[in-house]
C-alpha cells in the first residue's frame, strides 16, 4: 500500500522528474549536433543517430523520466505537475548556456525567470490533487 | 519547418498528456521504486489510453529530435512549455481539476515566459 503522499514527497519527486529531465536533454543534444545527417523525415537516420551513445544515455534518461512523470501524474493533479516541472525549462537554458556554448539573450532569460515565478506559484498551491486518489492495488 | 515541428510536438504532447494524466488518476497513487517503475511499464501495454499516450509522446520526440538539430536547447525545450495553457485549460474541462487562482497565475506567467522566450 503506497499510503497519503506528503507535499515533501510530491515536491521530491518533482525535482528528480526536472533533473532526469534536463540531463537526458543535454546528452541528446549534445548527442545530436555530433550526427553526421540532419534527420529530416529519414527514418534510418533516426535510427541511426540513436546509435550514438550520447543519443543512447539521453534517450535512456528520457525513457525514465517519462515513467517518474507518469508516477507523478498518479500523485498529483496534471495543473499541479505541468506548471512546477517548467523548472526543467530553466534549467535547459542554463545547462544549454553552461555546456553547450548558446547565447542566450536577455528577453529568454527573462522568459524562463518567469516561467521559474510561475512554476513556484503553483508548487507553493495547498492542494496537489483533485479529490482522493484511490491507491494502488496490493 | 522549426514553427511546424514545435505545432507538431505542442499537439502530440497536449493530448500525451491529457491521456496519461487520465490513466494514472484512474490506476492509483504509484510507486517510484524500481518494482514500482517495473509495474508501470506493464501497465502502458494493458491500457489502451496509455499506449495512444506513448504514441503521442513518440511523435512529440521525433519532432523535438528534429527540433534539436535546428533550434538552440535553450529555445526548443522552453518554447514546449505552450502546451501549459492549453493543457491547463483541457484539464480543467475533461480531467475536471480543481484550478484556483494561484495555478492559472502561474499558468499565464508559464506562457508568458514562453512568449518572452521565442523572441
Amino acid at each position: 500500500m503506497i499510503g497519503h503522499r506528503t507535499r515533501t514527497q510530491t515536491l521530491l519527486l518533482s525535482v528528480i522528474v526536472i533533473a532526469l529531465n534536463g540531463l537526458g536533454n543535454l546528452s541528446l543534444t549534445w548527442g545530436l549536433r555530433h550526427a553526421p545527417d540532419p534527420l529530416g523525415l529519414h527514418p534510418l537516420r533516426y535510427l541511426r543517430a540513436m546509435i550514438d551513445p550520447f543519443v543512447a544515455i539521453g534517450i535512456a534518461l528520457l525513457i525514465l523520466w517519462l515513467l517518474t512523470r507518469m508516477a507523478l501524474m498518479s500523485w498529483a493533479d496534471l495543473t499541479f505537475v505541468l506548471p512546477v516541472t517548467s523548472i526543467g525549462y530553466v534549467l535547459s537554458a542554463v545547462l544549454g548556456c553552461v555546456f553547450l556554448q548558446e547565447v542566450v539573450s536577455i528577453e529568454r532569460w527573462a522568459g524562463t525567470f518567469l516561467i521559474f515565478i510561475g512554476a513556484m506559484l503553483v508548487g507553493v498551491t495547498t492542494h496537489h490533487r483533485t479529490g482522493r486518489a484511490p491507491e494502488e492495488p496490493k | 519547418m522549426i514553427w511546424l515541428l514545435l505545432g507538431i510536438m505542442v499537439i502530440a504532447t497536449v493530448f500525451g498528456d491529457l491521456l496519461q494524466s487520465h490513466e494514472m488518476k484512474r490506476s492509483g497513487a504509484q510507486s517510484v521504486n524500481a518494482r514500482g517503475l517495473l509495474a508501470l511499464l506493464k501497465q502502458i501495454g494493458n491500457r489502451l489510453y496509455l499506449i495512444l499516450a506513448i504514441v503521442c509522446m513518440a511523435i512529440s520526440f521525433f519532432a523535438f529530435m528534429a527540433l534539436l538539430q535546428r533550434a538552440p536547447m535553450s529555445f526548443a525545450v522552453p518554447a514546449s512549455a505552450a502546451t501549459v495553457i492549453l493543457e491547463t485549460i483541457l484539464a480543467k474541462l475533461f480531467l475536471h481539476e480543481r484550478v484556483g487562482k494561484r495555478r492559472w497565475a502561474g499558468a499565464v506567467l508559464v506562457a508568458a515566459g514562453v512568449v518572452l522566450l521565442a523572441h
